[in-house]
């Protein structure tokens, strides 16, 4: 019983995980798209934010090994919450606040029934986004791959 | 005595606004936009990211903008602007293991999982001059292919045999250090140490590198890779109690393998430097790791004998916000200082020429 609950529970924090890293890529333009076909809008409150700041990027000592200081990177970052009672985060790297609104939003929406399919609809746009991206970044890279071949010495 | 003295501020306001004026240039060109400096002078924007400390592309492509392109006054701006903004934690360490590569070469083995991607590379080029740049000349898109194995690192392929030393440790219960909030103290740890280099000058770091191949603490280097690519950085968010993405960021990795060392308890193997750089920079990223293994002394028991060796004279002068500020502040009025110097050598040349007089006195009633 313990157990069932736990693991429903860790399946729910790696959903809205995976939620977050998707709304931190998102672009502001499908973030306002997806606000705008959402019909019935709770209101918004602001809980904390939106406001930027810096986090401090840490790297691994020969790639794996214990961590150093690496330098700061700028981070937006906001808390809301619904009338509907749910509270949400964002967190994104760079300055653009309304951004990291409406990632807060849709965190908070993500966690209502009524509203997940539509979140759960822009988390697959995003993904689907980001993976061609990367796709087709690793497909340019793969294209300078070096094939070596053997020069052969000598008659035969 | 200290005078105070007050004027210029006309001056002042009238240079400013001349050098708007300049920064501007010829109004007849179109201005340039902060994309087109983030999409066209990427590798600009990359390195004052790296030395201000301070990752955002956007706001490193408006300092090169405003500085017009004098890359050490666009990161003292940024270096500047990251003190106006509060802390909001410590990230995760980034996994460069997982990283979205963009290139990945190896010096030390031909064939290896992943193999040499070369990427966008200034490598192999003839470095002539392009006529065809200077128009708008169409650009063709790149080729692509079908992506090959997961790009293993090559630390695990030596380190399956043993035959080089680890990933670096630190003490046990050391926490890393971190120069935005300490004082530096020497001797200074690894962790430090690297996070100094990271945001140290490239010029001082490529001369530091370069004056180890030379013979000023050889080290006996080879590139185990240098890695180009995205890595996700994470931020534990204290109220829900797990780490989750802020998003990626491009880093440069170089993993240098050197000679070996060994002793009575340990046999010989490979030792290491490390560099991770902010943006596309390998250049720096190899100074780094040439510069990190050279400064491992006492890990190694090896004699300073050359500057690079020295963790004082490396990391104090590192910093080019630091040094621009010393070295330039020298053209601020030092009328008064120099005022008392001048008085100085007038009594100076005043006394020895009453000494010269005097002996020369001295002479003539001797011979007398």
């Amino acid at each position: 019983m313990m157990d069932a609950a736990k693991t429903s529970d860790d399946a729910g924090v790696a959903q809205r995980r995976e939620g977050m890293r998707l709304l931190a890529r998102a672009t502001l333009g499908e973030l306002s798209l997806a606000w705008d076909a959402i019909d019935d809008k709770p209101e918004v409150a602001p809980v904390r934010g939106p406001e930027t700041g810096l986090v401090m990027v840490r790297g691994k000592i020969g790639g794996g090994g214990d961590p150093f200081n690496l330098g700061e990177a700028t981070v937006s970052r906001a808390t809301v919450r619904l009338s509907t009672g749910e509270v949400g985060h964002g967190q994104l790297l760079g300055t653009d606040k309304a951004r990291a609104r409406l990632a807060a939003i849709f965190d908070a929406l993500f966690q209502s029934a009524a509203h997940r399919a539509s979140v759960e609809a822009l988390h697959e746009q995003v993904a689907a986004r980001l993976d061609a991206e990367d796709r087709r970044k690793a497909e340019e890279t793969a294209a300078t791959r070096v094939d070596f071949f053997t020069m052969v010495r000598g008659e035969d | 005595m200290y005078v105070a003295v007050k004027g210029g501020e006309a001056a002042i306001a009238n240079a400013h606004r001349l050098l708007a004026d300049r920064r501007r240039g010829d109004r007849a060109l179109p201005a340039i936009t902060i994309d087109q400096v983030v999409e066209q002078l990427g590798l600009a924007v990359d390195r004052v990211m790296a030395e201000a400390s301070l990752y955002d592309r956007a706001l490193a492509a408006l300092a090169v903008r405003q500085a017009r392109g004098d890359m050490i006054e666009a990161i003292f701006i940024l270096r500047a602007y990251r003190t106006t903004l509060p802390r909001f934690g410590y990230c995760e360490p980034v996994d460069t293991a997982k990283m979205k590569v963009e290139r990945r070469v190896s010096a030390t083995y031909k064939d290896l999982p992943g193999g040499q991607l070369l990427g966008p590379t200034f490598d192999y080029t003839h470095r002539l001059l392009d006529p065809s740049l200077i128009g708008e000349e169409p650009v063709d898109e790149p080729v692509l292919k079908e992506p090959g194995e997961h790009v293993m690192r090559v630390s695990d392929i030596l380190d399956g045999e043993g035959l080089i030393e680890g990933d670096g440790k630190m003490p046990e219960g050391h926490v890393a250090g971190d120069l935005t909030r300490e004082p530096m103290e020497f001797p200074m740890a690894r962790d430090l140490r690297l996070q100094a280099l990271a945001r140290g000058d490239e010029g001082f770091l490529l001369a530091l590198a370069y004056s180890t191949q030379r013979g000023y603490g050889r080290t006996h280097p080879f590139v185990g890779e240098v890695r180009i690519g995205e890595v996700e950085v994470e931020l534990e968010l204290p109220e829900l109690g797990f780490a989750v993405s802020l998003g990626v960021i491009r880093v440069t990795e170089c993993q240098m393998v050197n000679q070996f060392k060994g002793s009575s308890r340990q046999p010989p193997q490979f030792t290491r430097g490390y560099g991770l750089v902010f943006g596309q920079s390998e250049r720096k990223a190899m100074s780094m790791s040439l510069v990190d293994r050279a400064l491992r002394t006492d890990e190694f028991d090896e004699d300073i004998v050359a500057p690079a060796q020295d963790q004082e004279f490396v990391i104090s002068h590192a910093d080019n916000v630091q040094a621009t500020g010393f070295v330039e502040h020298l053209k601020l009025p030092h009328y008064v200082d120099f005022q008392a110097e001048l008085d100085l050598v007038r009594r100076m040349r005043r006394e020895h020429d009453a000494a010269q007089a005097g002996g020369k006195d001295g002479m003539k009633e001797a011979a007398e």
